[in-house]
């Protein structure tokens, strides 16, 4: 009964989501107050109704009823609770309706803080967000319904993949939707803009903080997808340019591009055009990264041609959103104005030079992605475009736009000195100097390059900074006068400060640990033991376990270092009976920011294992820089200027100027 | 000086050709006695794909596909083929599927010429952009009202208020 009634709530929404898709505009059309405020109640109403079906789903997961095929599949009793609630989105339907939970999420938002928006542009944004949700309401009505009984009711469920049985699954979707989705917003104000055909400097100030908001989701979701797949896969890599990544990259590198755009456009007015058709192919790449994994085209284009249905309807809805707004923007974009002028080296000109390269990695990254299915559509023929691709494209693209990044920031807008900037910067370039040196002296094997980019990362990391020591006057004023102009600088500045420190951090990791990296693997009977670094593994036996609902092979192996404590680490394999599916527990013991892990391999009848063990140098700071990022972000959107609505700003100034008149 | 520039450049490249190599799958009874003839095997493994896998390289799955064929690879290191020929045989056998690294020929042209073309476009548009506001701005300041000394003034307030 109630999984009837959560089919039925999704009904009811798509009703309201009609009203909220039609009514509104025309009201923005007609200038009519009262259709277009039907806006907000229609879209808090959606939004609560996909909650109470997204709940009901989820009740039917928490009491087990696998008279539901979406539960009988993807659940088994024995399951802990945390993972029966998880997963729900562990699965094609139900990932689809935590989508569009949060798609309406975000919708709600929009009518709740949108108060001081205009309200015909708050109208068109409403109903442009409802069309989406429209769409992938019938989406999953139609084709994904998670509803779906079976009679007789099984007695026992197929149980969840068991990779997917992970703290992980709790975290990384939710987060990497919140800032998929999040995009949407911003393409409802570009496609609304452009349906009113008034697109400004207020607007990019609107749509701001919404950019904001996605982009730290999506980089705290890109980033805990890694971190998980590091741990649970037993491959100890971070980064394997699969296309299930890639497809959130793309709109992650596309949203970092919009997001510096439109800063030039709030603040100087240029880069309208552009800035929008950011907005649009953000969120289009977003939807496109639902369509490559949602309609399992890239397990095989083949059983994509069998089993269509699916994918061919998200393809639809890519055809028509992603068309549709493109065709508007080739309308419009001939008579926006051109803002702000600027030369090319200045604050525009540098934001430019980010746009550029983000825009080609982008497009590289898309390519790279899309080409294998392209060509085995078109020829049959199958090819495969991996990591080497990958690294020898992207990696040359990334270098001079991290150059850049001390200097960008330092340079004033319209027109600016590259000299008094790079002044700025000696005490940085001198200290990313002494890195590299240091580097090139005390480590062996390839340091020339892993000096360079050591080097480049705390050229990153210092210069991030360079703007707010300038700022502050360190080098000029006494410490208490430097510090107490430190409160006083705005928080954008410390959010771009950190943002640009933590890609350096970042940076720091990933070329530590590709160069610095050591792997070992060994065949152990107990008692014996093999090194990794300036470690002494002793394999000490195997202890099997049974866990709820799988049983475990857990093998304890003594660390011993010279001059420090010894200690125990256990990886493990797995079987789960229901899937009857083997996985790899790694273990990973954290030594400052590196890490030591030790992943088990084939297990002979004898008792000996094949022990594989990495020493990863600095590794954690890929992820602790983009920890930086985030906060670098969140800072940022607490800047009181991108909170304060502009429209009572300037209301304020005509009352004021009225006054002065 | 722009000599040294690009000679910066394109070692900063370079470096990010240093493959990103994080796993391995290579069991200890597989690894090849000499250590040269190993290290170049396992950098062929690494740009070899596991073709039943789902974008793994022979290097880092533990099919059994991706262990008979990391045997393959040092038989025929081994028997003294270059890392060419290796390349050229496993394409022989089992199609360009096997390389993780599309070969550079006409029928890749697609694959290769799209990022350099994205670049270009994108260098064009940029370029547009700026070129048009330069003019624009010349023609501004030769008719601006306001004196050089006003110009700075006002460059400062603005970047003040930033």
């Amino acid at each position: 009964m109630i999984a009837e009634l959560g089919h039925y709530a999704l009904v009811l929404a798509l009703l309201l989501a009609l009203v909220q898709g039609s009514f509104p505009i025309f009201g923005a059309k007609a200038g009519d107050e009262k259709l277009m405020a039907l806006g907000q109640s229609t879209a808090f109403g959606s939004f609560l109704f996909i909650a109470l079906s997204f709940a009901a789903l989820t009740h039917a997961y928490v009491i087990s009823d696998f008279s539901l095929q979406n539960v009988w599949e993807n659940s088994h009793s024995a399951k802990p609770m945390l993972y029966k609630i998880t997963g729900v989105w562990g699965n094609h339907e139900g990932s689809m309706l935590l989508w569009i939970l949060i798609l309406s999420f975000f919708g709600a938002l929009v009518a709740w803080f949108g108060t001081t928006l205009p309200s015909d542009l708050r109208a068109n944004v409403l109903g442009v967000q409802a069309w989406i949700v429209i769409a992938f309401l019938l989406f999953i009505l139609l084709t994904s319904n998670p509803f779906n009984r079976l009679t007789p009711a099984p007695f026992e469920g197929n149980d969840l993949n068991p990779i997917l049985q992970d703290i992980g699954l709790a975290i990384h979707p939710p987060m990497l939707y919140l800032g998929y989705v999040g995009f949407s917003v911003t393409f409802s104000f570009a496609v609304a803009a452009m349906i009113s055909g008034r697109i400004d400097a207020a607007w990019a100030r609107w749509v701001r903080p919404w950019a904001l908001t996605a982009w730290i989701f999506l980089t705290a979701g890109i980033s805990m997808g890694s971190y998980w797949a590091y741990y649970e896969l037993g491959w100890g890599g971070w980064w394997f340019w699969d296309p299930v990544e890639n497809a959130s990259f793309i709109p992650w590198l596309v949203g970092t591009a919009l997001l510096h755009s439109a800063l030039v456009m709030e603040k100087r007015e240029a880069l309208k055009i552009w800035t929008i058709l950011l907005a649009i192919i953000t969120f289009s790449m977003a939807l496109l990264g639902t369509f490559l994994v949602r309609s399992g085209v890239l397990t095989s284009v083949h059983s994509f041609a069998n089993d269509p249905e699916r994918g061919v309807f998200i393809l639809m809805i890519l055809l028509v959103f992603i068309g549709g707004s493109l065709t508007l923007f080739a309308i419009r974009a001939p008579s926006l104005k051109a803002g702000g002028l600027f030369q090319p080296i200045s604050r525009e000109g540098a934001l430019v030079f980010n746009n550029v390269f983000l825009a080609t990695a982008a497009a590289t990254v898309l390519t790279g992605t899309l080409y294998p299915l392209v060509v085995e559509a078109i020829s049959g023929e199958k090819i495969s475009v991996g990591p080497p691709f990958f690294n020898i494209t992207f990696g040359p693209l990334m270098v001079p736009l991290l150059m850049l990044i001390p200097l960008g920031p330092l340079l004033s807008w319209k027109r600016a000195d590259l000299y008094p900037a790079m002044q700025r910067l000696y005490w940085v370039a001198g200290l990313a100097l002494l890195a590299a040196i240091l580097v090139l002296a005390f480590t062996e094997d390839q340091p020339v390059l892993a000096s360079i980019g050591i080097g480049l990362a705390v050229w990153c990391m210092l210069g991030a900074f360079a703007e707010i020591v300038s700022r502050a006057g360190f080098f000029k004023n006494s410490a208490t006068i430097a510090f107490a102009r430190l409160r006083g600088l705005p928080r954008t500045m410390w959010g771009t400060a950190f943002g640009h420190f933590g890609m350096g951090v970042l940076l720091l990791g990933v070329v530590a640990v590709t160069a610095f990296e050591k792997e070992s693997v060994a065949e152990l009977a107990p008692g014996e033991t093999m090194e990794i670094g300036e470690y002494q593994l002793r394999f000490d036996g195997l202890l099997p376990v049974t866990g709820p609902n799988f049983s475990e092979n857990i093998a304890t192996v003594q660390v011993i270092k010279e001059g420090s404590r010894p200690f125990v680490l256990k990886p493990s394999k797995r079987f789960y009976q229901a899937r009857q599916m083997p996985t790899t527990e790694a273990a990973i013991e954290s030594i400052g920011f590196s890490q030591l892990y030790l992943s088990l391999g084939d297990v002979s009848r004898e008792g000996k294992v094949v022990l594989r063990a990495w020493w990863k140098p600095a590794i954690i700071l890929i992820w602790l820089g983009t920890i930086f990022m985030v906060l670098g972000g969140s800072i940022s959107l607490s800047d009181r200027r991108l909170r304060v609505g502009v429209a009572k700003a300037s209301k304020a100034r005509l009352e004021a100027q009225t006054a002065n008149a | 000086m722009l000599k040294r520039v690009f000679q910066i450049l394109i070692l900063f490249s370079m470096l990010a050709l240093i493959s990103v190599r994080p796993t391995f799958a290579v069991n200890p009874n597989e690894i090849l006695p000499d250590a040269q003839l190993e290290r170049r095997a396992r950098d062929l493994s690494s740009i070899i794909r596991c073709m039943k896998c789902q974008n793994q390289s022979i290097d880092d799955s533990d099919a059994d596909l991706a262990k008979d064929l990391r045997i393959l690879v040092r038989e025929r290191l081994t028997e003294g083929d270059s890392d060419q020929q290796v390349l050229d045989y496993l394409v022989d056998r089992y199609g360009e599927f096997v390389l993780l690294k599309p070969q550079f020929s006409i029928s890749n042209l697609a694959l290769w010429g799209i990022p350099v073309l994205a670049f270009l476009l994108a260098l064009l548009f940029s370029w547009r952009l700026i070129g048009n506001k330069q003019d624009k701005s010349a023609k501004l300041a030769s008719s601006d009202i306001l004196t050089d000394h006003e110009n700075t003034e006002l460059t400062k307030i603005l970047n003040e208020r930033e």
